[in-house]
C-alpha cells in the first residue's frame, strides 16, 4: 500500500497562536496584526460575496459581518463557494461552516436578513470596510448610498460588471468616489449577456478582496 | 460648463441631477452620484440644481454578483 492510500487526516485544530504564526510568516507580523484587528462586512453571499468571504478568512481577518437572506440552491453551486452538503441551508450558516473549516479564529457575526436602507447602518456599524456583493443593480446603488450617507467612516468596495465570458483582463479596480471603490468591467450586465461563470466572477471577487486587504493595510490606491 | 466623470459637459440653468442622469440615458435607481465631493441621495436628485463649474461623478451599476 502506498503512503497516500494509507494517509489519514489528523484530527487536530491548530491553536490561535499557531494560526497567527503561520499567517504572519506569509503576510509579515506587522501586516498580520492589522489584518487581525480589522472588521469587514459583506452584503450578499452569492458568487462575489461567498468568494470574498473565503479570501478574507484565509487572510485571517479579525471579524466578518456576513448578511444574506437566501438559502443555498443547486443553481448556486456553479459559481458560489458552497457544496452539496449546504443545499437548503441559509447562506450565512453555510459560509460560516466553510470559514470555520479554514480558520476557526475569525470572529463571525451572521445576519440572515434582507438588507434594507433601514437595517444596513445598524448591521454594518462596526465595519471599517463593507463589500457590496449583491446581484441587482438597484440594490447595489441603494446599499452604497445608504452606507456612504449614514456611516461616515466606512469605505465601500463594490462589484459591477463581471457577467459573460469576456476577457478577465477587462476587470479592474477603480476609485470613482471618495469612499467607494468599484471592481469589475463596469458594463457586462447579466440581464443582457445572460451568463455568469465561476472564473470571471472569481476574478472580480479577488479584486474586491485584494482592495479590502490594501485598505486594511493603509494602501488607498486601487 | 460642468465636469461629469472628468469630462466637460454642457449645462443649462435650472438643470437638476435627475435631468443630468436622464440626459446620459442612465436609470436613477442604478447610479450613485457625488456632487463636488458629497454624495447626493436619490431622494434629492429632483431638487438638486447644478451650477457652473460643478464637478459630478456618476457611477452606474450593472447586474450580476
Amino acid at each position: 500500500m502506498s503512503l497516500a492510500e494509507n494517509a489519514q487526516p489528523i484530527p487536530y485544530t491548530p491553536s490561535r497562536e499557531e494560526f497567527h504564526a503561520a499567517l504572519a510568516e506569509r503576510h509579515t507580523e506587522t501586516y498580520q496584526q492589522l489584518i487581525e484587528q480589522a472588521c469587514v462586512g459583506i452584503a450578499g453571499l452569492g458568487g462575489l460575496g461567498s468568494a470574498v468571504a473565503l479570501h478574507l478568512a484565509r487572510l485571517g481577518v479579525g471579524k466578518l459581518v456576513l448578511a444574506d437572506l437566501d438559502a443555498v440552491d443547486l443553481s448556486n453551486l456553479h459559481r458560489q463557494q458552497y457544496a452539496i452538503a449546504h443545499l437548503g441551508m441559509p447562506k450565512t450558516e453555510a459560509i460560516a461552516q466553510q470559514i470555520r473549516a479554514i480558520d476557526p479564529y475569525v470572529e463571525l457575526e451572521l445576519h440572515p436578513v434582507k438588507i434594507s436602507p433601514e437595517n444596513a447602518p445598524e448591521i454594518f456599524r462596526d465595519c471599517q470596510i463593507v463589500c457590496e456583493a449583491f446581484d441587482q443593480p438597484d440594490q447595489k446603488a441603494m446599499l452604497i448610498e445608504t452606507l456612504l450617507m449614514q456611516l461616515p467612516e466606512t469605505v465601500v468596495v463594490s462589484g459591477s460588471g463581471m457577467a459573460g465570458i469576456d476577457s478577465a483582463n477587462s476587470i479592474t479596480t477603480t476609485h470613482p468616489l471618495g469612499r467607494l471603490y468599484v471592481c469589475g468591467d463596469g458594463t457586462a450586465d447579466v440581464a443582457e449577456v445572460g451568463s455568469l461563470v465561476s472564473p470571471r466572477v472569481g476574478v472580480c471577487a479577488a479584486h474586491e478582496a485584494n482592495m479590502v486587504l490594501r485598505l486594511i493595510l493603509g494602501m488607498d490606491e486601487p | 460648463m460642468i465636469t461629469v466623470n472628468g469630462q466637460a459637459h454642457e449645462f443649462e440653468d435650472g438643470m437638476t441631477v435627475t435631468d443630468l442622469v436622464r440626459s446620459l440615458d442612465l436609470a436613477a435607481q442604478r447610479v450613485a452620484v457625488e456632487l463636488n465631493g458629497a454624495i447626493v441621495p436619490r431622494a434629492a436628485f429632483d431638487s438638486t440644481l447644478l451650477h457652473d463649474d460643478d464637478k459630478v461623478e456618476i457611477v452606474h451599476f450593472v447586474g450580476g454578483g
